[in-house]
């Protein structure tokens, strides 16, 4: 290959490393485990849940009395329901280069696990985890919550 | 005086709203949640150190492995595998990669198939040798032969994100024009 078209790959290249990463910038995560009845509500509407499916910023999940789900998110937090939850995603902004970003989201019912990712490791003020009663500010790692019992 | 107490936390107690456990971290970090409510705030920092919410603010109380099984089992079960990232290394100058990182890219295929809706995020490096343009083509090229060979062997090309990022991060500093091949990597974050 002579030097030309090898600076034409170069730019061609670089043009296609802006495109391609792009697209996966609405999705803020992704439902990863399921188990009995779940359902993502979005936009007023209710959508049944599916492993694999791709969450987007105010879904608010609800599981079942025999519904589970687990999701991971795009700065690699992982967050998990039991039965009997309501569990919004209010706010999910994430810059995958700085790992800056704004991670909110609420308990209204339910148990919830999780796993912080680099938002929270980045900025110990950066993710706050809400119930009907308190405000957790999340430093790290790995807690559980329930609300409303 | 202890009565007054014990009737303050019995009042305390007449109205749970939740609790909050932390647990302890899997890789061993510090770990901590602040639980702020109307009534205070209490820091937890200590595994299975816990508050009960109650309409007073949270109450200090401590929980366990099995409370938290208990409780928690169903969410717990059901959290998602945790990210697990890979780095492979480059020939320098070059979208190859060294004879070790060809073996090691088997294990990184092993990982993506336990998974049963594995995503992939690939980001490729260089050291640097050569201008920043050309480093940032040879960066996604680098990352580009991740992807190929990752659908070669089956994987959703629509499950893979790919990211150059040229001479920008290194894993050793250098200074310009100095070959590293530390710096010669894709990472790959498997989700």
């Amino acid at each position: 290959m002579n030097i030309l078209s090898q600076a034409l790959r170069a730019v061609l290249a670089a043009a296609l490393a802006v495109a391609l990463a792009l697209p996966a910038a609405a999705d803020i995560g992704q439902v990863k485990t399921r188990k009995g009845q779940v359902s993502v509500e979005r936009k007023g509407q209710l959508l049944p849940a599916e492993v694999g499916m791709p969450l987007e910023a105010s879904d608010t999940l609800k599981t079942g009395a025999d519904g589970s789900v687990g999701i991971t998110m795009r700065d690699n937090s992982l967050l998990s329901a039991g039965p009997n939850s309501i569990l919004s995603l209010e706010r999910f902004e994430f810059d995958a280069t700085t790992s800056q970003g704004r991670f909110d989201a609420q308990l209204q019912r339910g148990t919830l696990a999780v796993v912080s990712g680099r938002i929270a490791k980045q900025s110990p003020q950066a993710m706050t985890l809400r119930t009907p009663s308190a405000q957790l500010g999340v430093r790290g790692t790995d807690f559980v919550v329930s609300a409303g019992e | 005086m202890l009565g007054l107490l014990a009737a303050l936390l019995a009042g305390c107690a007449s109205k749970p709203q939740g609790s909050v456990v932390l647990l302890p971290d899997a890789q061993g970090r510090d770990t901590a949640v602040r639980v702020r409510q109307d009534g205070g705030e209490l820091l937890l920092d200590k595994p299975y150190a816990a508050a009960l919410l109650t309409d007073q603010g949270p109450r200090p109380t401590t929980s366990s492995a099995e409370q938290v099984q208990a409780q928690f089992g169903a969410a717990l079960a059901a959290r998602p595998a945790p990210p697990q990232q890979f780095t492979l290394y480059f020939i320098e100058g070059k979208d190859e990669f060294t004879d070790e990182s060809k073996r090691a890219f088997d294990g990184v295929f092993v990982e993506i198939t336990r998974r049963p809706v594995p995503d992939v995020l690939v980001i490729g490096h260089t050291d640097r040798v050569g201008s920043d343009a050309f480093n940032d083509a040879l960066s996604r090229q680098r990352a580009e032969v991740v992807r190929r060979a990752l659908v070669a062997r089956g994987l959703a090309a629509d499950s893979i994100v790919v990211v150059g990022r040229g001479e920008r991060e290194p894993i050793v500093t250098t200074a310009d024009g100095v070959a590293e091949a530390r710096n010669r990597r894709v990472e790959i974050l498997v989700r």
